[in-house]
């Protein structure tokens, strides 16, 4: 259907090959398995796909169908038009990966652009290329602390207010490995310096996040001092958004920066792609994991951009590579660099400071309805709070669905019984105060 | 001398004051800030949107792209993407939907990945799927992740390597390593096939399992397949199938019924959605019965049946013995959506007229340039075929000349150097979407360099001419870490 030869330039591709028809190309393939029939549904035209997948699109109630207080580590943000007019490209979005420099300098430097800016924001002093998500960029700095170490600190700290699924997917990544984990079965709202009880001459990581998952933001550069005094690393995985506004990791002593680049840019698209987060100390740059981008000059001696110390990568150096991650989120990290650029100092600073405000009328509001209070009262926070409800939260979330309004992300499944009543509020500039006013109210008829 | 530049970084654009995008005020009662928590400083650029606009379109015209001309990179399948695919990806009742939203409220979304996993399924020979794989070493790692909660769960723990063969891609080796295996390197035979001998030999019961690519990178379908995959499996081990190479096979043959145990698909390339100047992919996992309760989760399942006046109700589950996540959410649902409309487009019909189109076009290439280039295994191949960039008469001349060379003449160059088994590797995938004029044109350039390797080599030692930059110095890069705009 997308092939663009007639029927004549296929008589005359065979003959030219030397064969009689196209099914003896295949006759390498066992002959009792040639040709399976495939029980596909019949296949449709561009305009019939385009109704049916809107009709599909048209069964989901979005975050913006409904009133959305949900975040957990996906946030409904506005996106400038102008980031989709470039990412809609078809020199960025339809290239691969920029092997070739000499004609792959768009991707290049856009790239370049996007590492320089995740340092600035983050304070950090290399940033990688990209990995796949906020996740697996957890685990990623979980096997980098290892090698650093070269294997002698097997102990990786996990933050139990790390998100859920980071730490379960570190788990997966180093299923197998020597690595072993500790840390994520303290109580899952223990301050930050419980975690020190677990770091020793074995620990090569601390991993923290910031905002933690319970949207807590605490100044971790006390932890860090000791953790680094104890001879291990200290990694933070952050929201990048709330860096428009928060002090970076890199100011309180982090060695590595991990994040979820969803906030800059990024549709919520169910679930992805996103972008994961990556930057660290120059020191361990060559200990990194994925592409990097460096500068240098053409032979016409202009500045130009290239893949650089690839010899750390899969394609080099096999299964001594310091990861298997080839293809990463390219585009997305066109997004970000767009989304960046377009809020610059300012913007970004505004949204990050509406956020906040957003948040703080909306956890005064529902902190005063009666059976209601703050989890943690005590400890600032950025866009998302814990907000500890009258009764199980996953049943008033429930209620309140009915009439089209999500009120954030019931914590007892992740968390167990202790947490059966507590919900996670996120709010956005996307949120008008009517909104906020609304949960507020729906929230006081609850009880 | 004087670096030129092209194209200032978006930071050199940068003049105090100027302001891309706005938001609205406050419309809430202020709260004091945490004064301690702030930063005092955020160096990012200060652009207006027209600068940021006209920078990166014009950072684009530094890029060849498959919307530009012929991008024959073996291995990578640089197919034209419909352009059907974005707008439907882009769809306000996906692009908003967060992903943990109440299942009832996602049920487009579900039955969409839920109908993708059933295809993918249908289309490979496999009784199951995960989608949550992010590309494909992401779905390597997990499928060799799975190989080895198998064998855990059986007790048979003394299983500690993987094999691979010497023609295998990067990633194998290094996914396998991820997962605490020991890489076996295979040999391949004079023929291009993995090496029976070398294979039997190392088939004893510490061996987890096999990571095949088929078609092999070499573009050829091994040659002794069943007995490759029955000699794995009478040793115990498990056989996971690379499927970047599955174009050639929609539509022919099902790897499931051809022995595999377990594979990951490329979405990016088998299924026609971009790459996005290197991601993102989508790399779901297909199984056999056997390690379905392995997946990573969630999967998708049908938790209602369907009755007279209801749909069914799809939800989320978690495969009873699932490795666990190997990433956020439930994996890159955009790219689902493209690559699902691709398979509503084509059908069980259009999918076989894909691999044999792409297979047409491959030999055609291959005997097009078969006198000019040594092809060191010339039969029939696949999708993908791969030619030497060298010449015993012309000793200074490279594969890599002949790569900056083609650029002269508007093409991206095949993928060079890889498989390592070839010296000098030109790895040629033409894809089925480029007619015979753009193949002749390709061919035509080939054939031109080669002729020009022996009667002008300078001309590609200093190629290439007619793109906006020249080669690029890779050495200073890695020397001088210029990693930033620091
Ligand atoms: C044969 C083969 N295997 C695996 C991969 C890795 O896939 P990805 O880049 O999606 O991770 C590639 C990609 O180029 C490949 O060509």
């Amino acid at each position: 259907m997308f092939s663009p030869l007639t029927q004549a330039d296929r008589k005359a591709m065979l003959e030219a090959i030397g064969v009689a028809r196209v099914s003896d190309l295949f006759a390498a393939v066992p002959e009792a398995y040639r040709y399976p029939p495939l029980r596909l549904p019949p296949p449709l035209t561009e305009m019939e796909v385009a109704e049916e997948l809107q009709a599909l699109s048209e069964d989901n109630e979005t975050a913006r169908d409904l009133v959305s207080f949900l975040g957990a580590g996906a946030y409904n943000h506005y996106i400038p038009a102008a980031v989709d007019a470039i990412l809609s490209r078809g020199e960025y979005y339809t290239a691969y990966t920029p092997y070739q420099p000499e004609i792959s300098q768009g991707t290049l430097q856009a790239l370049f652009e996007y590492q320089s800016m995740v340092c600035a924001l983050t304070g950090m002093e290399v940033a990688n290329a990209s990995h796949y998500d906020g996740a697996t960029a957890v685990a990623e700095a979980a096997i980098m602390a290892y090698h650093v170490f070269r294997g002698k600190r097997p102990k990786v700290v996990l933050s139990p207010s790390l998100h859920p699924h980071y730490r379960e997917t570190t788990r997966t990544y180093t299923q197998g490995s020597p690595i072993v984990f500790a840390g994520d079965d303290l109580p899952p709202a223990a301050p930050p310096e419980a975690l020190l009880d677990e770091v020793d001459d074995q620990t090569a990581l601390v991993m923290v996040q910031y905002p933690d998952f319970f949207g807590r933001v605490y100044d971790f550069t006390a932890l860090a001092e000791e953790v680094h005094a104890r001879g291990a690393l200290f990694g933070v995985a952050v929201n990048p958004l709330a860096l428009g506004l928060l002090k970076p990791p890199g100011e309180m002593g982090a060695d590595i920066v991990t994040g979820e680049g969803q906030p800059l840019g990024i549709p919520l698209s169910f679930g992805g792609p996103y972008v994961g987060l990556f930057a660290t100390r120059k020191k361990y740059v060559r200990k990194m994991a994925g592409r990097l981008v460096g500068q240098t000059v053409d032979n016409r001696g202009q500045r130009a951009y290239v893949l650089t110390l690839s010899a750390r990568e899969q394609h080099i150096r096999r299964e001594r590579a310091t990861s298997n991650i080839c293809s990463n989120q390219g585009l997305m990290t066109l997004a970000v660099a767009v989304y960046l650029s377009l809020l610059g100092k300012e913007g970004l600073r505004q949204v990050a400071e509406l956020n906040y405000q957003k948040a703080h009328y909306a956890a005064r509001k529902l902190a005063a309805l009666p059976g209601y209070e703050l989890a943690f009262p005590e400890t600032p926070f950025f866009n998302e709070f814990a907000l500890r409800c009258p009764g199980p939260a996953d049943e008033i979330a429930a209620h309140l669905l009915e009439h089209d309004v999500i009120p954030g992300y019931p914590l007892g499944e992740a968390y167990g019984e202790a947490f059966r009543d507590v919900l996670l509020v996120a709010v956005t500039e996307m949120n008008p105060r009517e909104e906020i006013d609304l949960l507020a109210e729906m929230l006081g008829e609850v009880h | 001398m004087a670096m030129k530049v092209r194209e200032p970084l978006i930071s050199e654009l940068s003049a105090p004051g100027r302001r891309g995008v706005r938001f609205p005020e406050s419309d809430v009662p202020a709260s004091p800030m945490p004064k301690d928590l702030l930063r005092a400083d955020l160096p990012l650029p200060e652009v207006s949107e027209v600068d940021v606009v006209r920078h990166y379109t014009r950072l684009s015209h530094f890029n060849h792209a498959v919307d530009i001309n012929f991008y024959p990179l073996g291995s990578c399948t640089m197919k034209y993407n419909p352009k059907i695919n974005e707008a439907v990806s882009r769809l306000p009742g996906f692009a908003h939907l967060h992903p943990l939203q109440p299942e009832e409220t996602a049920q487009g979304a579900l039955r969409l990945m839920y109908e993708l996993q059933e295809a993918l399924q249908e289309i490979t020979g496999f009784a199951a799927c995960s989608l949550q794989p992010a590309a494909g070493a992401h779905g390597e790692l997990t499928g060799v992740h799975m190989i080895w909660a198998y064998h855990q769960d059986r007790g048979d723990t003394q299983r500690n390597k993987i094999l691979v063969p010497d023609s295998a891609h990067g990633t194998n080796p290094a996914s396998s390593a991820m997962s605490g295996f020991w890489v076996v390197e295979i040999p391949s035979d004079e023929r291009g096939n993995i090496d029976l001998a070398a294979l039997k030999a190392e088939c004893d019961d510490t061996v987890a399992g096999l990571m095949l690519t088929n078609p092999n990178t070499l573009g050829l379908f091994e040659e002794h397949l069943l007995e490759v995959i029955e000699t794995v499996h009478a040793a115990g081990g498990l056989v996971y199938g690379d499927g970047a190479n599955l174009n050639a096979l929609l539509g022919i043959a099902r790897p499931g019924e051809l022995g595999f145990d377990v594979m990951h698909l490329n979405l990016h390339k088998t299924f026609a959605t971009p790459h996005g100047g290197g991601g993102p992919g989508s790399g779901p996992v297909v199984c056999a019965p056997h390690l379905a309760d392995f997946l990573p989760g969630p999967v998708v399942v049908v938790k209602e049946e369907a009755t007279d006046d209801l749909p069914p109700l799809y939800g989320f589950r978690m495969p009873p013995k699932s490795i666990g996540r190997v990433k956020s959410f439930h994996g890159h649902f955009g790219v689902m959506v493209k690559a699902f409309a691709y398979i509503m487009m084509l059908g069980a019909g259009g999918l076989r007229q894909v691999a044999e189109d792409a297979v047409l076009n491959a030999n055609y290439l291959r005997v097009r340039l078969q006198d000019a280039y040594h092809i060191p295994y010339n039969r029939i191949c696949m999708h993908e075929f791969v030619a030497e960039g060298r010449w015993k008469d012309a000793p200074d001349v490279h594969a890599l000349d002949i790569a900056k060379r083609l650029m002269d003449f508007g093409f991206h160059p095949p993928t060079n150097y890889f498989p390592l088994i070839v010296h000098e590797a030109l790895m040629i995938e033409p894809t089925e979407t480029e007619s015979k004029e753009t193949l002749d044109a390709f061919a035509e350039a080939m054939l031109q360099i080669a002729g020009e390797a022996h009667t002008n080599p300078e001309v590609l030692h200093s190629a290439p001419h007619a793109t906006p930059f020249g080669r690029v110095d890779e050495v200073k890069a890695a020397k001088e870490l210029i990693l930033t705009w620091e």
